[in-house]
């Protein structure tokens, strides 16, 4: 077993991998070292957990029963999975990111020794940390799963866009607020519980009309955004458990993961805030423009010799 | 059809009007092709070169032009060579319709069908790989540098040496055209300090991305006199220019001129003042030359040394790199064919419908279809104001407005300010490692190269499994004896999330080595 101490310096030790793989990922020389450096950062983060002093060794069947058998689906699928499928792939693993910090918000709720020993103010930010991870998870996993089934061909990719989806949004906010205050005021877990369910399920719908109202085209933006989304929602969890490592990891990919939309969109001279804010920002009359410019340039025909000996 | 490809007879010119490269590509789109002999001589092609490409060489002049259904030409034809053509011919080169009527008029006679490479539409996007204008003014440019490296006494680039140190060249270059870019390229290439100025104020980024800077004159005047060419300037504007030239010819040591407005003598620029004013070795290439010159002591086709500064006024640059200069003309002529004969089995059709066929041509069957009536452009699209980036927690790309740069920190202080206030001291530690972790993500990722935009979000994605974490905390915890806590119903969410995050985690990584696998060579 480890100490805090050495749990706490391993954290640090990952954390650096990890920002060095993102950092590496930017640029194709050091690409793959960059990928090396993920899979050290992970190896260490989750050895120092299960062998740091928040786990005892009850657990251990359990977690490397899960680890082996998620992994080998996981590894299963990379090997499997064809070239032009990764972003689907991609977008389908991402809902299980989604699902797992759900599935932790939940399971981090009814335990009460959780909110052992908070009071007042800080009593409310932990909840409000629980519901915030619980939404942006559920948002995750419904908006994934949806850009997973679009980019698969499994949904149509035309943009569903619903009349009056701005006041259907509005008025999912509007619900989720208020039972987020009857959420932080309900005195048993039973109670809260009753908000928590509703919310997600509001959630859940929010994830898929927000994704279902983007086109076809724009799915790999979506992708890196709900990408973001799982990072956030991993930060609301460190937050709920007091973990800086996932703090800090979920802040790297959230913040990364919406530059990336962000440098995406402009690559595909889109306009960001339409394209997130899809069917529900300015966002219908721009592809209508896009859909009606002929392209510009002209294609001058080359035959296979003349490539070759352009190359 | 027969492409007959005469020798150039203007006195200097270099250049032929195809190469043996392009001859193949004629030839395979159903054309007869040819040359007469010594005709590639001047550009270092020679006459086997062409039969080995499949043209057929012909010795006799007369013979040529009598033979052929369609001639490439460079420069403008003579009278003499209108005299050889036979009745009905097409002809296909340099003709400049509004300096030479007379020329016009012959061709007429002959019933030819003439299309004139500088009457192209430039404007059109599809007319661009046929813009013969456009390929020889860069050659031109490339070339006018490289002439006044020649005669300049001193390196372009800077160096520091054992010997001692050199400071770079300061070359001045006016007119930002094609010609003008061109040089700006090649100069700055050589390692010189390049500044450039154009009357037409959007030309500035173009002058930026090759490495010059943009000199202004400091007078509120658009230049632009449509179809990406300029046009005559206000007496107020020629006051502020004169003044910026003069500084300018003071400063620098060499300048190269290319302002030429269309059907106009060429803009005086550079006064004998502001020559005297320059230092001694320095070079003034005046690509204007023909035209008059934009300086007042050019000597068009030669290169003199006035108050010591040389001169160069050469006409013929493109012949002086006539080989670059022909391979270019023949792909334009080419592409041009390719247009005319669409059905690619050797016969051309001059079809008028085609805005850019319209354009360049001059003559119809014997009748003069010049000037070719305004191409309808669809309205260019108001500029889009950058809008300032809005990406997630105000990192943006490009600095916002002032205003609101300021509304933004306000809205952050009052947010800080309300966290400040209420939030206990253990969640402020968190927020500190929060905040400074977003920053770095955004650092860190803000110069991705584009082809590495879907590895990147394959491995955040594997590295948002890190929630893993968040399960493994919760699946046994050491126990504190007097609580009671629902085990089964934790262990139960905690195993399924570490299972998926498992899922994630080991196929994430996996994936993303498979993308990158791809990129190694």
């Amino acid at each position: 077993m480890m100490s805090a101490s050495l749990a706490t310096v391993s954290y640090i030790g990952a954390i650096i991998l990890f920002i060095l793989s993102l950092g590496g990922l930017s640029n194709p020389e050091s690409s793959r070292r960059g990928n090396l450096y993920g899979m050290i950062g992970m190896t260490i983060a989750v050895l120092a957990t299960v062998f740091g002093p928040r786990v005892t060794m009850a657990g251990l069947p359990w977690i490397i029963g899960a680890m082996v058998v998620g992994g080998s689906i996981g590894l299963y699928a990379a090997r499997k999975v064809q070239m032009t499928q990764m972003p689907e792939l991609v977008a389908l693993m991402h809902s299980m990111v989604g699902l797992a910090a759900m599935l932790v918000g939940f399971a981090n709720y009814i335990d009460p020794m959780a909110a052992l020993n908070l009071s007042g103010a800080e009593k409310a930010i932990h909840e409000v940390e629980v519901y915030l991870g619980i939404l942006i998870g559920a948002v995750t996993l419904a908006g994934s799963l949806i850009a997973f089934g679009k980019l698969s061909g499994k949904i149509g990719g035309k943009p569903l866009l619903l009349p009056g989806r701005h006041f259907m949004n509005l008025a999912g906010l509007l619900v989720v607020i208020a039972f987020g205050w009857q959420f932080m005021h309900s005195d048993s877990i039973s109670s809260g519980m009753t908000a928590l369910t509703v919310m997600t399920v509001i959630s859940l719908l929010f994830g898929i009309h927000m994704v279902m109202a983007i086109g076809g085209a724009d799915m790999p933006v979506v992708v890196s955004m709900l990408n973001s989304y799982s990072g956030w929602a991993a930060a609301a969890t460190g937050f709920m458990l007091n973990n800086d490592l996932l703090i800090v990891v979920g802040a790297l990919v959230g913040s990364s993961g919406a530059i990336l939309s962000y440098i995406m969109c402009r690559a595909m001279n889109r306009n960001f805030i339409s394209v997130i804010a899809g069917g529900f920002g300015g966002g219908k009359p721009v592809k209508k423009a896009e859909g009606d410019a002929q392209p510009a340039g002209e294609v001058v025909s080359i035959s296979a010799v003349e490539t070759a000996e352009l190359l | 059809m027969r492409i007959g490809i005469p020798a150039e007879t203007h006195a200097g010119e270099k250049r032929v009007a195809t190469v043996p490269e392009i001859v193949e590509k004629l030839i395979k789109q159903g054309f007869n092709v040819a040359v007469e002999s010594g005709a590639g001589d001047g550009a270092n092609f020679s006459d086997e070169a062409y039969r080995t490409a499949g043209a057929e060489i012909v010795n006799d002049k007369a013979a040529l032009w009598a033979e052929s259904d369609i001639v490439f030409k460079v420069t403008v034809p003579t009278s003499s060579e209108v005299n050889l053509m036979r009745v009905g011919i097409t002809l296909i080169g340099f003709i400049w319709p509004a300096q030479n009527p007379e020329l016009m008029q012959q061709l007429a006679a002959k019933k030819a069908t003439v299309l004139a490479i500088d009457a192209l539409p430039r404007q059109l996007s599809r007319a661009q790989k046929m813009d013969a204008l456009t390929s020889q003014a860069g050659v031109a440019g490339y070339r006018a540098v490289i002439e006044a490296a020649n005669v300049f006494g001193r390196f372009f680039n800077g160096q520091i040496t054992a010997a001692g140190k050199v400071p770079p060249a300061k070359v001045f270059i006016a007119g930002a055209g094609v010609a003008g870019l061109a040089a700006i390229g090649t100069a700055a290439g050589l390692g010189a300090v390049v500044r450039a100025n154009d009357t037409r104020a959007e030309v500035a980024d173009q002058v930026k991305s090759l490495g010059g800077e943009f000199v202004k004159v400091e007078y509120e005047e658009e230049g632009g006199g449509g179809g990406g060419y300029a046009k005559v300037m206000s007496e107020g504007f020629l006051q502020a220019q004169r003044e910026m030239y003069a500084k300018q010819a003071r400063e620098v040591d060499i300048i190269i001129t290319t302002a030429l407005i269309p059907g106009r003598p060429a803009p005086m620029l550079i006064t004998a003042e502001m020559v005297k004013s320059m230092r001694p070795g320095s070079v003034i290439v005046d690509m204007a030359a023909e035209r008059g010159g934009n300086c007042e002591l050019t000597e068009a086709g030669k290169a003199v040394v006035k108050h010591g500064v040389t001169i160069v006024g050469y006409t013929d640059l493109n012949s002086r790199l006539a080989r670059q200069s022909s391979t270019l003309y023949a792909t334009n002529l080419f592409r041009l064919t390719e247009e005319l004969c669409k059905t690619k089995d050797g016969v051309i059709n001059v079809n008028m419908e085609d805005d850019a066929i319209r354009g360049l041509t001059v003559i119809k069957d014997g009748e003069i279809t010049w000037p070719a009536p305004a191409i309808k452009m669809p309205p260019p699209k108001p500029a889009v104001a950058a809008k300032p980036a809005l990406a997630a927690h105000g990192s943006s790309g490009a600095p916002a407005s002032a205003g609101k740069t300021a509304a933004f920190f306000a809205v952050a202080a009052l947010l800080f300010l309300l966290i400040g206030a209420y939030a206990p001291p253990a969640f402020l530690g968190h927020f500190t490692v929060f905040v400074l972790a977003c920053f770095v993500g955004y650092m860190v990722v803000w110069n991705v190269t584009p082809a590495l935009h879907t590895p990147l979000m394959s491995v955040t994605n594997a590295i948002s499994s890190i929630i893993a974490i968040g399960a493994l905390v919760q699946v046994s915890p050491p126990m504190m004896l007097d609580m009671t806590r629902p085990d089964d119903w934790i262990r139960a969410l905690a195993v399924a999330g570490i299972a998926l995050t498992a899922v994630n985690m080991f196929g994430g990584f996996a994936v993303t080595r498979r993308m990158l696998a791809m990129f190694r060579k």
